[in-house]
């Protein structure tokens, strides 16, 4: 039976990661990440887990140490955020290159300099492209449920790719909510258990893992992988029906909030959804079509669907709380164009800056944009495709 | 106790490492890793860091290697087996596993003294049951023959080439077998591929021993050393009969010298046959050579006195 709990981001992580119980666990410290590793080394101190603990000395070792794991033949976790997740950058592309299921927490953190400690994007967004699967969370419970879900759907036979669960610094990570826990024997159940392919520690049949591949043959390596990517979707969406018939909470690529209908819309990821969500309700009942959605398996991004889901609306703003320097919009801004550009008839896109440090995003902010889609879908003027809101300039 | 080391026995065993990898001819790497292979009574697995052996053992689809072996990157050789070993010893503790491995971490020296001493220094601290083996050529040989904190006083090479005024390299190697020893580990040895019954006795020894085991292994690589491609051994040799590369352990904090030259060879013997040190040969670089000698010298009496404090 599910039990009604008041936890924080981090502490309902640290728990699903416990339900899990994987074989291997790597942990180093890094705000605001740290209390969710205190707390799930807290379980292999008190015997609640069967984890071994690799207490390493960096976050490069960390995710150095999870790539001998797995390879080794076995469930590995680890988690991050900011400058670890930075730190890992070489090993995190050698862990998907070799297709290795390990799973991540990221508690996402602004990047230096200057220093922050703070939520934002900047860290899981530059590592969009390294070739690990995104889930993002907009609060605990969907850190809770993605968390859960990243197992079966990293060591899908068909994809045996690393997951990272993006879940919002201090917003998410420290703040008390409400949320469901699924039971021990529930999610023991609902991941099952895990079978390496060619592990390592099978010396009966050795294998050479982190080959040099040349010119001749490296190029069919990553056409190999890209293949994969095509084939996550479905998996993400068997694994979250699977996890609805046990959870009654229904998950899918993105979540589209009154979007049907809607003119006007928004698309922002994570902790922001939530307040976008409130004021897009207060438009609704002044008579305006507002909508939203919300990104959840943001890698391998699912281009069609989320052009066919934004593609009827006038006005659309992409929220980023990162931005891409030297390029001329944020990364989620990019990879929307990218999904509307297929279609003759789309909206007129333009792009937000916000939350950057941990700035906070209030429902003014929202409201700010709605407003301005508004005009755009009106008189079909652009004062400025991109600009950073919130912000003394 | 390790079983004494016999020839025969050793050529009865299997080779480890496939003939047809594609290590340059003569190189003095595939040498060491075949021997320590050799040495082991148990199954092994190994990580290896990028470098020569790493690029020349295992290009797609073929691999010399007849144990199971990862590769992962160039500074993590000892963090990867690590994380192996952990997830060994997490199987081993649920009964999903029961066998008696070891587990053996190839780096180089820029692997290993440089950019890997991080990676290598948490994994011995966190004392995961592994061995680290640096096969020490003295030089990043894979990016062709830069210079690391290994590379010998004096010695040539691209990145700090002997010229007219900059006579190679000039400062002092690192002493990481010490620096390893340090971390209060069980056993820290040095070992020569010329002394082979040396290097195996210690292999064994190790892998006996619980715990993390460090060992530094002298590996000619004749394309950087400027050297004959037949002079692996005899260039090892040489090392040590010059004090060069003393063989000695250092096992729960005891030192022991395990081979004294009875006569120790003046270091020009070791220097003159590689091309490497040729610079230090023209006239006015006595000095320079002086300085070697003396070097080398002062450090040879250093452990001998260190064993000494232990054999009262
Ligand atoms: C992070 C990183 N930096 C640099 C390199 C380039 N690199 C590959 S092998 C190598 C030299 C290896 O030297 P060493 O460890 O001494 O081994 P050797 O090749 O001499 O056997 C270098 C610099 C790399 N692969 N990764
Ligand atoms: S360059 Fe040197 S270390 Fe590298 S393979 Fe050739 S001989 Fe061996
Ligand atoms: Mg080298």
């Amino acid at each position: 039976m599910a039990k009604i709990v008041a936890v924080t981001g981090n502490e309902a992580v640290a728990n699903a990661l416990r339900q899990v119980n994987p074989d291997v666990c790597a942990a180093y410290p890094i705000t605001p990440q740290t209390d969710m590793m205190q707390r799930f080394s807290s379980f292999v101190s008190d015997g609640k887990v069967k984890t071994e603990l690799i207490l390493v000395e960096s976050e490069h070792s960390s995710m150095s140490a999870c790539v001998g794991a797995s390879a080794a033949g076995g469930r590995v976790i680890t988690a991050t955020s900011s400058q670890g997740l930075a730190l890992m950058n070489e090993i995190l592309y050698i862990a998907s290159g070799t297709r290795l299921p390990i799973v991540m927490p990221v508690v996402n953190r602004a990047l230096s300099a200057p220093l922050n400690i703070h939520g934002d994007h900047s860290d899981a967004m530059y590592a969009r492209d390294t070739g690990w699967i995104q889930l993002w969370s907009e609060n605990a419970q969907e850190a809770y449920d993605n968390t859960i879900q990243a197992f079966p759907i990293a060591e899908h036979i068909d994809i045996r790719l690393p997951v990272m669960i993006c879940l919002d610094g201090f917003i998410i990570s420290h703040s008390i909510e409400r949320i469901e826990y699924l039971d021990d024997e529930q999610v023991q159940n609902f991941v099952g258990d895990f079978k390496q392919l060619y592990p390592l520690l099978d010396i009966q049949h050795p294998v050479s893992y982190g080959p040099l591949i040349l010119p001749d043959y490296y190029m069919e390596f990553r056409r190999a992988q890209a293949e994969v990517n095509t084939k996550v979707s479905k998996v993400v969406l068997d694994v979250a029906s699977d996890f609805e018939k046990l959870s009654g909470r229904k998950y899918g690529l993105f979540e589209t909030y009154r979007l049907e209908d809607a003119e006007i819309g928004i698309v922002i990821l994570n902790s922001a959804a939530g307040t976008t969500k409130d004021v897009i309700d207060e438009f609704r009942n002044k008579g305006i079509k507002a909508g939203l959605l919300k990104p959840r398996l943001y890698r391998p991004f699912p281009y069609e669907e989320t052009g066919e889901a934004l593609k009827h609306l006038k006005a659309l703003c992409v929220l980023d709380r990162a931005d891409c320097f030297g390029s001329s919009f944020g990364p989620v801004y990019s990879d929307i164009a990218a999904s509307l550009y297929p279609f003759k008839d789309k909206p007129v896109l333009v792009n937000k800056i916000y939350g950057l440090g941990g700035r906070d995003y209030l429902p003014e902010h929202a409201e700010i944009v709605l407003n301005e889609l508004v005009d755009i879908a009106e008189t079909g003027k652009v004062k400025s495709y991109k600009e950073y809101i919130g912000v003394r300039e | 106790m390790a079983k004494p080391v016999t020839l025969k026995e050793l050529s009865k065993k299997e080779i480890l490492l496939a003939s047809g990898h594609r290590l340059c001819a003569g190189c003095g790497a595939p040498i060491v890793v075949k021997m320590v292979l050799l040495a082991s009574d148990y199954p092994v697995i190994a990580s290896n860091a990028t470098g020569c052996l790493e690029v020349s053992s295992c290009i797609s689809d073929y691999t010399a290697w007849k144990i199971p072996w990862i590769h992962n990157a160039f500074e993590n050789a000892a963090a990867t087996i690590s994380g192996v070993e952990t997830m060994y010893r997490s199987l081993k503790k649920q009964g999903k596993i029961d066998k008696e491995i070891k587990f053996i971490a190839f780096g180089g020296d820029g692997g290993t003294y440089d950019i890997g001493l991080q990676s290598l220094s948490g994994a011995m601290e966190r004392g995961h049951d592994m061995l680290y083996i640096c096969y020490d050529n003295g030089a990043y040989m894979n990016t062709g023959i830069q210079r690391s904190s290994a590379t010998p006083f004096g010695a040539d090479t691209t990145t700090r080439p002997a010229g007219s005024v900059v006579p190679g390299k000039t400062e002092q190697r690192k002493n990481l077998t010490k620096i390893m020893a340090a971390h209060n580990i069980p056993y820290a040895a040095q070992a020569s591929p010329s002394h082979w019954a040396d290097l195996v006795r210690k292999v064994r020894k190790a892998l006996e021993i619980p715990g993390p085991k460090f060992m530094n292994i002298i590996s000619p690589c004749n394309r950087g050393w400027r050297s004959r491609t037949d002079d692996a051994i005899m260039l090892s040799r040489l090392a040590v009969e010059t004090c060069y590369w003393p063989l000695y352990e250092i096992e729960n904090g005891v030192t022991k010298i395990t081979f004294k030259p009875k006569e120790k060879k003046p270091i020009v013997d070791f220097l003159k046959p590689q091309g490497r040190f040729k610079h230090l040969f023209k006239p006015d670089s006595e000095e320079l050579l002086r300085k070697i000698q003396e070097d080398i010298d002062r450090e040879w009496e250093r452990l001998q006195k260190e064993e000494a404090c232990f054999s009262s």
